[in-house]
């Protein structure tokens, strides 16, 4: 029953902050075109993630990789 | 999955708290913000060139080093000092076609040198190398129609080191919202590897010969006992990957962005690496000395939420959770928070911290643990229960007049950190990055 409840929540919070997004102008987008805000790795991050991937057994869902091209897994 | 839904939970409330932070009159063009990006006018007249340009040269330099006492080659004991020296160039080609569509062609090519202490040991007299290098060249080409809000490109790979051949091909789409504050992007891959069968020097096969016996070293040199060389044929194995990954980004208002990314992944083949010792319990005071044997499929199912915002004028935060879990029992939470403080609008400190956590596979067991019952055993703590912190602090310089006054050199990212796991391996990184224009 706790589960359903937390799933009907979860279901509801994600429709309403859905609709709560702002649509934005051209001009109100300054700050979200920083080179820093970009919903990206660092490129001088690559190296670190690769040697993430060798010594963890997850990966991916971080636009790296998710297994194979290297003798990791 | 109750930490999935928690992590929904957490960021519709952050949602919710914008929404209402929207009432409020917006400072943004009221207030100098420490930001580097210039306004464009966002009908597409970026695409001015239609001859091919050079857009964009990175180089990405890193030094990697660890320690550890648990290596996969010996079993699970042993050293696991490694050192890794990493070069990449990437190049970005644009030009804009006759039907007004953007194309980038992206070349990557980089290189690594490491040395291992415990390749050495893949020979029981610790005489294999220790030392290889890894070459991996990358091309992808993307069309992008900037009045539709699409873009469509395919991309290729290949990694070389002496052990392990791969070769790879992509194919990835997106499209942008009608309001061009949503975009969704999907890529389909897939990796097909050779797997070189070099296995520890005690558990290879023996020919069966009545002329001189043959010996094959780790570092692949092959020679007879009358001392003549032979040309070495080690046989290879197949590893297959195919993944399809999807992600949504939206902007929420001036400050904040989000964006949800899944990945869907099958491997199948040799998914064992040949030269990873077990040591496998007997029942008696004996161990049986074996190479690594898992499963020949596995499932991977990561689903990640990246959340940045701007804070203030010169503030920003960079977070990040990813919840992962697979067929052969590994689930793990990572989560990652760094902020960069602008020190001026070109200069950026940013310290950050990541967590990260994972239960154990169902097929690993320490050194001499395994049953000899056991159907599939690994003694590699990649895939051990164990929690890790990594730290550090990077620099970030791009000033309008170019760094250091060279108008070539766009910006300058110097990057460490420090890693340490509670199996003891401990680990640094050093990166510098230089970007050109």
């Amino acid at each position: 029953m706790r589960k359903v409840l937390v799933k009907t929540l979860a279901c509801l919070l994600l429709a309403i902050s859905v609709s709560s997004c702002v649509r934005l102008k051209e001009y109100q987008k300054n700050r979200l075109k920083d080179s820093e805000m970009a919903l990206a790795n660092r490129k001088v991050e690559k190296n670190e993630l690769n040697f993430q991937s060798y010594r963890e057994g997850a990966s991916g869902a971080n636009a790296g990789k998710t297994g194979g091209g290297c003798g990791c897994n | 999955m109750r930490k999935v839904y928690l992590s929904i939970i957490g960021f519709s409330i952050i949602c919710r708290l914008s929404a209402h932070a929207q009432t409020k009159p917006d400072t943004v063009v009221k207030k100098p913000v420490f930001t580097s990006y210039k306004s464009s006018s966002g009908d597409g007249s970026e695409f001015s060139p239609k001859a091919l340009t050079i857009d964009e040269v990175n180089f990405v330099s890193s030094y990697y080093w660890q320690d550890g006492n648990h290596s996969a080659v010996t079993g699970g004991i042993g050293t696991e000092n490694v050192n890794d020296f990493a070069n990449g160039l990437d190049l970005k080609l644009v030009w804009v076609g006759d039907n007004l569509k953007k194309n980038t062609i992206s070349l990557g090519f980089n290189v690594d040198h490491h040395t291992s202490a415990s390749s050495a040991f893949v020979n029981l007299s610790g005489a294999s190398k220790t030392g290889g290098t890894r070459i991996y060249p990358s091309f992808d080409w993307t069309t992008e129609n900037n009045q539709k809000g699409t873009s469509f490109g395919l991309g290729a790979y290949y990694s070389g080191e002496y052990n392990y051949k791969s070769i790879g091909a992509d194919l990835h789409f997106s499209v942008k919202t009608h309001d061009r504050n949503g975009e969704f992007s999907a890529k389909l891959q897939g990796y097909f590897d050779q797997v070189k069968l070099i296995y520890p020097s005690e558990l290879i096969p023996k020919p069966v010969s009545t002329g001189p016996t043959q010996i094959t070293t780790a570092s692949g040199n092959t020679f007879l006992s009358n001392g003549e060389v032979v040309k070495p044929n080690i046989p290879s194995s197949p590893r297959n990957t195919y993944t399809a990954a999807f992600s949504y980004s939206q902007l929420i208002n001036s400050r904040l962005q989000v964006m949800v990314l899944g990945d869907v992944v099958t491997q199948n083949g040799f998914l064992s690496l040949p030269f990873h010792r077990v040591y496998l319990s007997t029942g008696s005071a004996a161990l049986k000395d074996t190479i690594e044997k898992l499963p020949s499929s596995r499932f991977k199912l990561p689903i990640g939420i990246r959340v940045n915002y701007f804070l203030g004028d010169n503030i920003i935060l960079r977070s990040y959770y990813r919840y992962y879990t697979d067929s052969w029992g590994v689930n793990a939470n990572t989560a990652n928070l760094e902020i960069a403080y602008k020190v001026t609008p070109f200069f950026s400190i940013s310290p950050f911290y990541r967590y990260y956590n994972q239960s154990a596979a169902k097929y690993f067991a320490p050194y001499g643990a395994h049953p000899i019952t056991d159907q599939y055993y690994t003694s590699n703590y990649e895939y051990s229960k164990f929690r890790s912190d990594f730290y550090g602090i990077g620099f970030r310089i791009a000033p309008p007049t170019g760094v250091f006054g060279w108008q070539g050199l766009h910006d300058l990212e110097i990057r460490y950190g420090h890693y340490t796991q509670s199996t003891d391996l401990l680990s640094n990184v050093v990166s510098i990055g230089f970007g050109f224009k």
